[in-house]
């Protein structure tokens, strides 16, 4: 803990940058100390923790603005995965949209289309919930555990409403079976799993921009900082939580879709059970810092992925929570949070 | 459907419905008094009934069993243990022991989570109950994994014919959930109880006051959690066969959390009331037509009754009784208020 | 007359601390409100801001009647407002606080921040660091430039000099005099007050969510009783 804490402290202050070069640089750590340990392993973490990274950040960023804990949140992914199943085996067929295959990668391109419209579905679906129930929870100023409490009601809710369309079964996207990707050192990677890597690059990239460069993202900060000075400010944080929430949605989408993606499957519980690795990664990287829930989602990734390597692989979610709980003793305001 | 048929089935909804009782009275504790957000209770509930099948005395078939080490069987080892006329004490024993372990790994997870802010600990609930699903599944010599123990031996063993132990078991729960209930209105209205609720409405004054908060609070949690713990043991007697899959948050989680709304957080009868409406909900509704008797259906209206009790009567049928202090969801707070 | 407030109601949910106050600035002038911890000073300036909904009474800023606005409409007609703690945003940098309190009018902003780095020269080479790393005068300092963004006719200090060295004391009691001297007016909130007294040209003393006395600031400052309740002898 000693050396995060020195590394931390080394890293530039501006806002995020240096936390993506802290996260290569434990990712390394990890390997050169460690020759037991299957790089193959370590890579498909990465892979993995990008998808709890995503869904992450936007539980990061509703954690850090609304101050409470969105249980609901796994429920998005899994809401936003199977819209994305309803565009790719429903609605698209029908007016002559199909394929898979693309390239390299097993899905075909109706997903580059069904991916964007599950954001925007999510995104709109995130902020009608909180206006008919959040907002008039928070109106009548109530404690954040209560609205925590109401988004497990909504977690549950969402959930029947899934399987009240698509049953409790397994789905698949349309796709075709594609050779993995081998390289040295017995590394396997799947070809999806690129596609994973380069869209978490490309909406972190975009994140990073809009909340350093643009003003919506900049009062976002500052809400997330200090709701009652930025409302002072003359900030109308009613739109800053539309805005928070309209990520959020989105980003859990894309975790979503990226998680049936590389998994080959949907089910319906498939979000609830990441719940833990979400909030894990959120704590890690502390709450309401964005760049740091996806180094934390990367650090749970890994470190769920090596861990099958001595235990059963069903222990992961148990791996996740076991390192969330290692940090709330030693660390509770996150990596790089500041100093209690 | 005769009339024994139905009698029958009455009394099954009852001990099933008195069983959740026991967990609501549980997370009243935790959430109406203490304003603790378990959303783990599928954890207790599971460690509660395995401990209590474990310590159960008579053996199963071992030739069920493949990697198990104690076949049911652990508490044949303890020769020493009276059996007073047809007495069962083993029940005894089981019922205290899932208490005790429960309120063990409450203890744990509360020193670890209870001096941070409240929602760690919902998290923290959330997961040591899917480690301990984990832990029932995977570790096959504890407890089976996922072919589950069966053949858990009645309360009483054969006194009473197998056909009437319903009616005995109804009896045996109903004590058992009077006792919790008088127990709790007692603790709950004693100065501790107050305390409680103290620290609940405005822990910074309480602690200013010089209330030890942390303490409080984690006594609260061991308390709801040992009553959990009992309330594992009593289905674990009922049913009689557990498998992790028993223990899925919906119906070891969820609908306990429906079952405390609807009746009113805060209110021990409330608790008791919810248990025996939202059981009876669960129940009737499944013979509803087409879509709506699916679980899928089901499923959605426990969310949605969680939600639109919050909302449209945050007090539940019976709210907290004499307004004494404001209640949880009345807090005063430092939230974005927009 | 710039702000009136007339029997001024206000509280959290149902806790009442403000039983009728009554006060006014004028255009141009220092006033300071002294009072004891927990007389309401604070709920004061929160209830003319918006961030507390006065329950009722009248508050009046220019022509308009502001009570029960949202702040940022509140903001919008000219009021800014410096809380006593917690008055920059700590992890964002010097140059995006500044911006923030400009948040209502980016053009104003543009215009305006130059001549806000000219008045606080200190924060210039800072501007690029996160305000977490100030020291306490400079974060009072910030704060202060961060309410000035927008031009506003009446500024609002939650005790402007609590827990600052007292030479930072000093640097921030001249900074709101040079402030003044641009034509702004402000109201102060101070518990310890002799220095704020000092440069004010009227005074309210307010105990237990009433307005007590009104009086000049020397005639406050030589004040018996007020001496011995408030300023410590």
């Amino acid at each position: 803990m000693a050396t995060l804490k020195q590394v931390a402290r080394w890293v530039p202050s501006h806002w995020g940058a240096g936390h993506l070069v802290l996260a290569g640089f434990l990712a390394l750590l990890v390997l050169a100390v460690s020759p037991v340990i299957k790089l193959d392993l370590v890579v498909n973490g990465l892979f993995l923790g990008a998808i709890i990274g995503l869904g992450a950040i936007g539980l990061s960023l509703v954690y850090g603005i609304l101050k409470f804990a969105h249980i609901g949140h796994g429920d998005f992914m899994t809401l936003g995965a199977y819209f994305a199943l309803f565009l790719l085996s429903d609605l698209f067929p029908r007016i002559g949209l199909t394929g898979a295959g693309l390239g390299p990668f097993t899905f075909g391109y109706p997903l580059l289309l069904a991916l964007p419209l599950a954001m925007l579905a999510m995104a709109v679906v995130a902020i009608a919930l909180d206006l008919g129930i959040y907002r008039r929870l928070r109106r009548r100023g109530v404690n954040p555990v209560v609205l925590a409490m109401a988004s497990l009601g909504v977690a549950i809710a969402l959930r029947g409403v899934v399987q009240i369309f698509w049953g409790g079964g397994t789905e698949q996207y349309p796709r075709v079976s594609k050779l993995f990707y081998r390289l040295p050192m017995d590394v396997r990677i799947p070809p999806d799993n690129l596609f994973v890597g380069g869209l978490t690059v490309v909406l972190v990239v975009a994140l990073y921009l809009f909340l350093t460069r643009s003003k919506m993202g900049k009062a976002m900060r500052a809400t997330s900082d200090n709701p009652d000075l930025a409302r002072v400010s003359g900030i109308n944080t009613e739109h800053i939580l539309w805005w928070t929430w309209a990520i959020g949605g989105a980003l859990a989408a894309t975790a979503g879709v990226l998680l049936a993606v590389s998994q080959a499957q949907l089910v319906p519980i498939m979000g609830w059970r990441l719940l833990i690795p979400l909030f894990a990664a959120v704590i890690l990287g502390g709450i309401g810092n964005p760049f740091g829930a996806l180094v934390g989602g990367l650090i749970i990734g890994v470190t769920s992925e090596i861990s099958t390597q001595w235990l059963n692989p069903s222990y992961k979610p148990a791996m996740a929570f076991l390192v969330m709980i290692i940090m709330l003793l030693f660390r509770p305001r996150g990596l790089f949070g500041a100093k209690d | 459907m005769d009339i024994i048929g139905n009698l029958d089935y009455n009394i099954a909804f009852v001990v099933v419905a008195a069983i959740y009782a026991v967990f609501a009275l549980g997370l009243n504790v935790h959430w109406g008094y203490a304003g603790l957000f378990n959303i783990g209770i599928a954890g207790f509930f599971a460690l509660g009934a395995y401990t209590s099948a474990l310590l159960t005395k008579a053996s199963a078939d071992p030739r069920l069993f493949e990697d198990f080490k104690f076949g049911g069987n652990l508490a044949a080892s303890f020769e020493g243990i009276p059996v007073v006329g047809s007495l069962d004490l083993w029940f005894v024993v089981a019922l205290l022991g899932a208490a005790a372990v429960c309120a063990v790994v409450a203890l744990g997870i509360g020193f670890l989570t209870l001096r941070l802010r409240g929602d760690y600990l919902a998290i923290a609930t959330l997961g040591i109950a899917e480690s301990i699903r984990l832990v029932f599944l995977n570790e096959k010599w504890l407890a089976n994994g996922s072919k589950g123990l069966y053949n858990i031996p009645r309360f009483l063993g054969d006194v009473v014919a197998p056909r009437n132990y319903d009616y005995l078991f109804l009896v045996v729960v109903l004590v058992v959930l009077a006792i919790l209930y008088l127990a709790v209105e007692r603790i709950t209205k004693s100065p501790w109880g107050r305390v409680l609720r103290a620290i609940r409405e405005d822990e910074t004054t309480a602690a200013a006051s010089g209330k030890n908060v942390f303490k409080f609070k984690l006594q609260a949690f061991i308390l709801g959690a040992a009553i959990m713990g009992i309330g594992g043991a009593l289905f674990a007697y009922n049913v009689r066969f557990l498998s992790p899959l028993t223990f899925d948050p919906l119906l070891a989680t969820f609908i306990i959390w429906a079952m405390l709304m609807v009746g009113g957080s805060g209110n021990n009868k409330g608790a008791i009331l919810g248990a025996f409406i939202v059981w009876g909900v669960w129940t009737r509704t499944q013979f509803l037509p087409r879509f709506l008797g699916e679980p899928e259906f089901r499923l959605f209206l426990i969310g949605f009754i969680i939600v639109a009790v919050m909302l449209l009567r945050p007090g539940g049928i019976l709210g907290e009784g004499r307004k004494v202090s404001r209640p949880a969801w009345q807090q005063k707070t430092a939230s974005p208020e927009t | 007359m710039l702000l009136e407030v007339c029997d001024l109601d206000a509280g959290y949910g149902q806790t009442q601390i403000l039983h009728g106050v009554s006060i006014r600035v004028d255009e141009r002038e220092i006033v300071t409100i002294i009072g004891p911890n927990g007389s309401g000073k604070s709920t004061l300036l929160k209830a003319i801001t918006g961030v507390v909904r006065p329950t009722a009474g009248r508050v009046v800023f220019g022509s308009d009647s502001i009570a029960g606005l949202s702040p940022d409409r509140i903001v919008r007609k000219g009021i800014s407002y410096v809380p006593q703690t917690e008055n920059v945003f700590p992890s964002l940098t010097i140059q995006e606080n500044l911006e923030m309190g400009a948040f209502l009018r980016r053009d104003l902003g543009r215009e305006r921040l130059p001549r806000i780095y000219e008045m606080f020269p200190d924060l210039v080479s800072k501007r690029g660091d996160r305000a977490s790393r100030l020291s306490g005068g400079q974060r009072q300092m910030l704060a202060l430039a961060r309410a000035l963004m927008l031009d506003p006719t009446l500024l609002l200090l939650d005790e402007p000099s609590a827990g600052l060295a007292p030479m930072m004391v000093d640097g921030v009691f001249d900074k709101i005099a040079e402030i003044n001297q641009t034509g702004v007016a402000i109201l102060i909130v101070e518990q310890k007050a002799r220095r704020s007294l000092q440069q004010s040209h009227r005074g309210y003393v307010l105990a237990t969510g009433q307005t007590r006395l009104e009086d000049t600031g020397e005639r406050l400052l030589a004040n018996p009783e007020v001496r011995r309740l408030y300023l410590g002898g």
